[in-house]
């Protein structure tokens, strides 16, 4: 068996007291999370926490094959540190991070630049990597792109049609979520929480509500976990079947899209069913859930259910049997295997590289410690793998959500939550349609938040979707980025 | 086999989008709640319930007037309804909330306990935009919710197209500029410019709660509190999202298309 030693190993959603962080010299915790990485474990969050004069540097990592998280911290430090990006690029953006937020630098860093940080008028993301040569031209492309879509600004080199190097800014939508959290929880912070993405309401909202509910010690009665189950799979279905639409889109393959986007709008009504919102704003409270499914809405639902997930199979069906639409997607923007260990890759661009990752299997929390459903993976690395673990995940979670509805629980849906312990931290992974959606708490003396980061699966897999294009036409660039859709404001927090 | 698969399947389902505005509105879900309503003659003195509650401080109370609720800073999170004793805040269900004036929004006074809606363009710009309505939306900063349910009035079901309303790619194919987002600080630039290159004349329209006020992320410094301040703004549509159907309405309103009965 693997251990994280000297890390401080817990689990999810569990409550840790800060005293029984590892504290190491910054050197250390480098090497150390290099070691682990080198092993097998995943980053999931590298932050800075400030502290008198310095910045304590954090690693919390998961070692998904024995589903533990550790966590270990550096003492407070100024200046700089040795950089663990060139030899785990999956360090790159929260290095440059906290060189942004702290002034730390990582020594070493082979492209060191502000991640969001906005100069003036517009986010300081210049210069931008340059290939150059006789044949090469630059395009550049937002950051208001063509389609009703969030902002942000795409700079391909190219030598002719084909792109050797996409290199993402972001920060556009940076709205300063995560600066405003220390000292709170305040009474907009629920609101922000639901708002991070807001097609990820659901994921975020529940990491949140664990947070608060693993720091004050309790859970949320188990209806109330099962209801956040319930949702979460909605919110999977209603924007994996927006994705397949969209997909069929751009390869000009219309009875799937139409259909899709019906669908899409289908499912979302089905969360609306529950609580009142498309996306399940107001669902999910620290403590518990506000509005509960009661016998005859859960006929309703279930039956709803049933007629969408027939015309969402259906629809699959057409796309599936296409040659041409199969054609399009085999061998297009390739992520291989390997490069997605590199980079940390999760979700569902993860399992369409063969990667068998997904916290609701490896981290199970909540209602997940319960009842599985099968992972999805597909090893291709391609758009056809990224298209096929979504068609997966649909034909599972319909399956998983049967199941469920099927035998409801019995109990309350909200419990009184009591106040934050001091000087506690605590971890809540949870697997969101794009992937690991990440909350790390640190209370201070008094219970309040003294630092909260959040990682959003965007933040890893951005990087995958540049790495995708490279070899690629730029015209292959729409299905590329569809493939992944990521989030702009879940990275902009 | 898809060919005949797909056409049968057509055959079979025939038209599915909505009757609306012609026939009846689709039916808001039961827990919606739709707009508020505040009726602050029933707010006994030093009554201060609801405010507690309010994540965006929608509500404020000043000495002697009772409450006021500002619909462009409402989640719609129903959080007050559920605090106020007195039952001076309620819901009414109903999905129609664009208004043309930012202070149309503040529902409290006598007279104005339900928000004023929309009025329709005048008789000029009406017949300059209202038979055929493009679209530059610039997303500036919000959650992406908004954006997500102003595609879904693209899908079959809604077809905006058959209003002649359309989503276009170039501002200079634009009749005006659909604003979702607080407008943040990386996005000022890029919606001014978007905005001077809509040829005139021109409308604005600022949707989602983000768009209006700041919505939940007001007070935070990283954005302008809404596009009131950068661009004058001809129709509100607030909610965090607006229903589709709310959305909807409000376009139609502002065109002057909808039939009476709707009105
Ligand atoms: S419904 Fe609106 S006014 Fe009432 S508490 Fe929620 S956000 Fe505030
Ligand atoms: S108004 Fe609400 S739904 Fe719309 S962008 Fe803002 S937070 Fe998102």
């Amino acid at each position: 068996m693997n251990t994280i030693a000297p890390f401080f190993s817990f689990t999810n959603a569990s409550r840790i007291s800060w005293a029984s962080v590892p504290v190491f010299s910054v050197t250390k915790l480098v090497r150390l999370t290099d070691e682990m990485l080198e092993s097998g474990a995943r980053l999931c969050s590298w932050f800075g926490v400030p502290d008198h004069d310095g910045t304590i540097l954090v690693a919390v990592l998961a070692l998904d094959s024995e589903s533990i998280l550790g966590v270990a911290r550096s003492e407070p430090i100024s200046g700089s540190y040795p950089s663990l990006t060139p030899k785990h690029p999956q360090a790159h953006l929260f290095e440059r991070e906290v060189w942004e937020q702290h002034g730390l630098v990582p020594v070493g860093h082979p492209w060191l630049k502000p991640v969001r940080h906005t100069f003036e008028n517009a986010p300081a993301n210049a210069p931008f990597f340059l290939v150059e040569g006789g044949e090469m031209h630059e395009v550049a492309v937002g950051p208001v792109h063509a389609g009703v879509i969030e902002p942000g600004h795409f700079r391909f080199q190219c030598a002719g049609e084909e792109v050797l190097h996409l290199e993402i800014a972001l920060g556009y939508q940076h709205r300063g979520i995560e600066e405003a959290l220390p000292g709170g929880p305040y009474p907009a912070t629920m609101s922000q929480m639901e708002a991070l993405a807001g097609d990820t309401s659901i994921a975020h909202a529940t990491a949140y509500a664990s947070v608060m509910e693993a720091l004050a010690g309790m859970e949320a009665p188990l209806r109330a976990q099962w209801l956040r189950a319930i949702a979460l799979e909605l919110e999977r279905l209603a924007n994996h079947t927006g994705d397949m639409g969209a997909l069929a889109m751009d390869v000009a393959f219309l009875p799937t899209s139409a259909a899709c986007g019906k669908i899409r709008g289908d499912f979302l009504n089905l969360t609306a069913l529950m609580c009142g919102n498309r996306f399940g704003r107001g669902l999910i409270r620290p403590g518990g859930c506000r509005h509960d499914l009661e016998e005859e809405r859960l006929i309703t639902l279930t039956e709803r259910l049933k007629a969408h997930m027939a015309d969402v199979e259906q629809a699959m069906a057409w796309f599936w049997d296409a040659a041409s639409v199969r054609v399009r997607f085999r061998n297009v923007g390739v992520v291989h295997p390997s490069q997605a260990t590199d980079i940390g890759l999760v979700g569902p661009a993860a399992r369409a590289c063969g990667l068998v990752r997904d916290v609701r299997f490896d981290h199970p929390a909540g209602w997940h410690r319960f009842s599985h459903s099968p992972v999805a993976v597909w090893p291709s690395g391609d758009i056809f793998a990224r298209a096929r673990v979504r068609s997966l995940e649909i034909q599972r979670s319909g399956r998983y959500l049967f199941d469920q509805l099927a035998a409801p629980v019995d109990g309350d849906i909200t419990a009184v939550l009591s106040a934050p312990q001091p000087e506690s931290m605590t971890v809540a992974l949870v697997e969101g349609w794009r992937g690991e959606v990440c909350h790390v708490a640190l209370t201070d003396h008094f219970g309040r938040f003294r630092s909260y980061k959040i990682t959003d699966p965007s933040f890893h897999n951005w990087t995958g979707l540049a790495l995708s294009l490279r070899g690629t036409a730029v015209s292959d660039f729409p299905i590329c980025n569809k493939s992944f859709n990521l989030s702009y404001c879940g990275f902009d927090l | 086999m898809y060919i005949f698969d797909t056409i049968l399947n057509r055959m079979r389902r025939g038209c599915q989008t909505i009757p609306y505005p012609k026939g009846p509105a689709p039916a808001l879900p039961d827990r919606h709640g739709g707009a508020l309503r505040l009726d602050a003659s029933l707010c006994p003195e030093g009554c201060a319930q609801c405010q507690g509650v309010c994540p965006t401080r929608a509500i404020t109370l000043e000495p002697g007037r009772g409450a006021r609720l500002d619909l462009g800073r409402c989640l719609f999170c129903g959080d007050c309804v559920a605090a106020c004793p007195h039952g001076a805040i309620t819901e009414t269900n109903d999905h129609r909330l664009a208004t043309r004036r930012r202070e149309d929004l503040i529902l409290g006074e006598t007279g104005a306990e339900e928000l004023r809606l929309a009025a329709a363009l005048d008789k000029k710009m009406k017949s300059l935009l209202g038979r055929s309505l493009r679209l530059r939306q610039v997303s500036a900063g919000g959650c992406g919710a908004c954006e997500a349910d102003i595609n879904v009035l693209g899908t079959i079901g809604w077809d905006l197209g058959r209003f002649g309303i359309q989503y276009v790619a170039s501002p200079r194919h634009a009749d005006g500029v659909l604003i979702t987002g607080p407008v943040t600080k990386g996005m000022e630039l890029a919606l001014q410019k978007t905005w001077a290159a809509v040829p005139e004349p021109r409308i604005a329209i600022a949707l989602g709660s983000c768009a209006i006020s700041g919505g939940p992320f007001i007070g935070h410094s990283q954005h302008n509190g809404g596009a009131d301040p950068i661009i004058p703004i001809d129709l509100y549509i607030p909610g965090c999202p607006p229903h589709p159907l709310t959305i909807l309405d409000g376009f139609l309103r502002l065109l002057g298309r909808l039939p009476k009965h709707n009105l």
